[in-house]
């Protein structure tokens, strides 16, 4: 069989095909020290793994409701509202596995072939394979470091055309930690209003934002909820990634419309995660914090470490990356992260894997212990200083 | 404070520019506050973990239950402040449960702790009973695992 006459086209051109090979490569270094994963350290709160394990007991081990548990459905209406200020009902949310599923839904809903999509890069990979799926045009944003990576309202409204469908506002941001406060969000949605342009605002990160300021919603903004569909989940703020958990609230006619797509490849989202997702939003708003603590501390660690390493570093505000510049060395991200990890055996990811302009950047993930990053900041000085860049 | 303590429990030995920067404040400004600490008693010294049975040096180590009848003035005070003045002695904790105080002892060998209790903690006049248990076997401590490594287990490319 000649598959690769056999396979789709779309599908073929996926992204990401280059920085699979750097992956492998770590993965053969016994040594190997990683900054690269993007998932938390820190293991699920006890109680969300115990309700988990006491709704196995029970025997709730069947399908949900397609669009997810009702009382769950409901929680994370309560949970919107207190957190965010957002207002939905539980005909407005869908439960789905991560928030991966929820962006390809939101996607999948809403773009037909020949549609914009406008995407702000450097940003999370999938948006744009989803799109190029679905036949939807992607339109790429650079944002920059001297805008905090926030998409500005300038470089919007130059990218929107009668075609436009669909704009992805992906904060906080991996891989840049950007985020955009109430006043950026309000500038957006300054360009939007009397459009009939929809927004899907991916939000998995809303819990971790560091600094005086909390994450805004930009659903909450006076208008918008009526054109946005949120996206969030478990995975990040509550250690949750393996459970596979997430949801979108949005519009009531495009959860419809999304819960039948759902229906059709998932049936439902994990019943014990459900279960277990209840009792995260019900009782561990105090984990959420200890964990934020921590992350913050690390944060600050290695912003200082990079910045004295030469290695300027924009100060992120919120997930768990930090984006530094590698220009000094000379090199293009990939030659300088495949050449630390040959020579130091470091492994981050180049920036360039997230959208062209994140070219003369990486991403380093600080979801790791101090130690372990202590160690990891003394091999790329050495690494830094033994090829007299710093 | 509480901040900087509960980095200094996990971590002594962080440079103080590397706290400072954790903590968002200047390592002046940390090394005051250590000291400060010290001063109020909030940080009682700086140990090492060490793992004796891998560095191959003999160190025994005893958990002892005791009961003791507590005196009408001063409690549980007189005693256990008594017990905690030897210098084989760990630690002394007042608990709650079974029994009244709670002592971890260290010593080269088996006999040497036996020979501790018998001369020395058992005679007290407020000790009314003791019972030794031997450690057999460090798992984990101070939060550390002493016999398997904590693997990362995380390999998923999330970009």
């Amino acid at each position: 069989m000649d598959y690769q006459q056999l396979l789709a086209p779309a599908a073929k051109a996926m992204r990401p095909s280059g920085i699979r090979r750097f992956f492998d490569l770590a993965a053969e270094m016994p040594h190997c020290i990683s900054l690269g994963v993007g998932e938390p350290d820190f293991k699920t709160p006890w109680a969300v793994r115990d309700a988990g394990i006491r709704s196995l007991e029970q025997g709730r081990t069947r399908y949900t409701a397609n669009a997810g548990l009702k009382e769950l459905r409901a929680e994370i209406c309560a949970y919107l509202a207190r957190r965010f200020d957002l207002a939905y009902e539980p005909e407005q949310v869908l439960v789905t596995v991560g928030g991966s599923e929820a962006i390809d839904l939101t996607i999948r809903a809403l773009v037909a072939p020949g549609d914009e999509v406008v995407i702000p890069e450097p940003c999370f990979v999938c948006y744009e394979p989803i799109t190029q799926l679905t036949g939807g045009v992607p339109v790429h944003i650079a944002t920059r470091a001297e805008d905090g990576f926030r998409l500005t309202p300038a470089a919007l409204r130059a990218a929107i055309t009668p075609r436009t469908k669909l704009i992805i506002l992906p904060y906080p941001n991996n891989p840049t930690g950007g985020v955009m406060g109430e006043g950026d969000l309000e500038a957006i949605a300054e360009v939007l209003r009397g459009t009939g342009i929809m927004v899907l605002s991916d939000e998995i990160y809303a819990e971790l934002t560091y600094g005086l300021d909390r994450h805004v919603s930009f659903a909450s903004l006076p208008g918008m909820a009526e054109r946005t569909v949120v996206v969030n989940g478990f995975s990040k703020a509550y250690a949750m990634t393996g459970w596979r958990l997430g949801y979108a609230a949005g519009p009531q006619a495009v959860i419809k419309v999304m819960t039948k797509i759902h229906q059709s490849c998932i049936m439902s989202a994990p019943t014990t995660s459900q279960y277990a997702a209840i009792t995260a939003l019900h009782n561990c708003d105090e984990a959420i914090e200890t964990m934020r603590d921590e992350y913050n501390r690390r944060r600050r660690y290695v912003v200082k470490s990079l910045n004295e390493m030469g290695l300027a570093c924009f100060e992120p505000r919120g997930a768990f990356y930090v984006f530094p510049g590698i220009q000094a060395s000379g090199l293009s991200s990939e030659e300088f992260c495949e050449r630390l990890l040959r020579e130091k055996e470091v492994a981050i990811v180049p920036g360039d894997a997230f959208g062209a302009c994140g070219e003369g950047y990486a991403r380093i993930s600080y979801a790791y212990s101090v130690d372990h990053l202590q160690t990891a900041m003394g091999r790329i000085r050495a690494f830094l200083q033994e090829n007299h860049w710093l | 404070m509480e901040q900087l303590l509960r980095i200094l429990e996990h971590n002594a030995r962080l440079p103080l520019e590397d706290i400072a920067a954790m903590l968002d404040t200047t390592p002046a400004a940390v090394a005051a506050m250590m000291d400060e600490a010290a001063a109020r008693g909030y940080i009682h010294g700086y140990s090492t973990l060490i793992d004796w049975e891998r560095a191959g040096v003999n160190v025994v180590e005893a958990v002892i239950e005791l009961h003791v009848s507590p005196r009408k003035s001063r409690g549980f005070d007189e005693v256990a402040s008594a017990i905690a003045a030897f210098d084989e002695v760990d630690s002394v904790l007042l608990m709650s449960g079974s029994y009244d105080l709670q002592v971890i002892i260290k010593g080269h060998s088996f006999q040497e702790i036996a020979l501790f209790v018998a001369k020395r903690l058992s005679p007290l006049d407020d000790v009314l009973s003791t019972a030794t248990s031997f450690v057999l076997r460090t798992y984990k401590r101070g939060g550390r695992l002493y016999q398997a490594e904590e693997i990362d287990e995380r390999e998923c490319t999330v970009l």
